[in-house]
């Protein structure tokens, strides 16, 4: 076992605890916030911003992402990029009122 | 005949194979669960009658500490193998696994108390994603925990003779348990509390 990625983990722990410690109130924060009057849009958008923020801190701190080689990004940014783009087929076909017209 | 580039890196890449490996299979999750959400969307905004807050808030709060804690726990139980102690691994890994049953014991309560009112996937659009999206994460959950209970317990003897390739091994069901982790955590907010 290399003394230097001993000596890298051991710095580490003290972040991991933070961490830990940073999800929790994150929780704690999106349930206390689903219970104000905000509104459909205003609840769905602090809960995925929240959400995100938590996302990040176990992707990039527990998953290592913050320190990973350029190949790991390539391989989630390809995968982000057909997310984004199911996410935006979606979004595009709620817009389409061809069968509401006919409706009519 | 010894598998290249389990513990040495590539030189082209700066990385074992299994990472890239691990990677690769959790973007075609991404998709998974992706497509999953996206079918939520769609539904919810296409709905005149949707359920809000019909599930256990206390319980899913619980539930999301469950899995964090269990996250950390197991990033924990890789620190231990990689600071190079292995009494603390076990102890990890085995509250990561243990974890992991309280998160299924708890879903396992909140279904039969949505069956117990007869409601089921069948019942309402909005039971017929929460079933498939937590039932889809919860079949995650197990397996993530078989994993992680082999390395516990038979998988732990490769320690003995290859600790670096064990403690990569760990390391990969860890990105694994993360990702399980992530998922819940829109999963959570998604579900329980919009």
């Amino acid at each position: 076992m290399e003394s230097n990625g001993a000596t890298e983990v051991q710095r580490h722990l003290k972040v991991y605890v933070g961490v830990f410690i940073a999800l929790l109130v994150f929780t704690l924060l999106t349930v206390a916030a689903s219970q104000l009057a905000l509104g459909t849009a205003g609840h769905v958008t602090i809960a995925l911003i929240i959400a995100a923020i938590k996302a990040g801190l176990v992707a990039g701190f527990f998953m290592h992402l913050v320190s990973e080689k350029g190949t790991i990004y390539g391989i989630l940014v390809f995968a982000m990029i057909f997310f984004i783009g199911l996410m935006f087929l979606t979004l595009y076909s709620m817009a389409d009122t061809v069968v509401i017209k006919n409706v009519a | 005949m010894e598998i290249p580039y389990t513990v040495q890196p590539r030189l082209d890449t700066g990385l074992f194979n299994a990472k890239i490996g691990i990677w690769l299979f959790l973007a075609s999750e991404v998709m998974l669960f992706g497509a999953l959400f996206s079918a939520y969307v769609l539904l919810r905004v296409g709905s005149t009658d949707w359920l809000h807050q019909v599930l256990s808030i206390p319980l899913g709060t619980i539930n999301t500490v469950v899995l964090i804690t269990s996250s950390i726990t197991m990033v924990m139980a890789w620190a231990s193998l990689k600071l190079d102690r292995f009494h603390s691994f076990k102890l990890y890994l085995g509250a990561t696994i243990l974890l992991g049953l309280v998160f299924l014991i708890i879903k396992g309560f909140e279904y039969s108390d949505k069956f117990a009112h007869h409601h089921y996937p069948s019942t309402h659009i909005y039971y017929a994603l929460y079933f498939t999206l937590t039932g889809l994460h919860a079949l995650h959950v197990l397996g993530g925990m078989l994993v992680n209970s082999y390395f516990w317990g038979p998988g732990s003897r490769l320690w003995n003779h290859a600790p670096e390739r064990f403690t990569n091994r760990i390391e990969m069901a860890g990105l694994f348990w993360h990702f399980v982790d992530l998922v819940w955590i829109f999963l959570f907010p998604v579900l329980y509390l919009l």
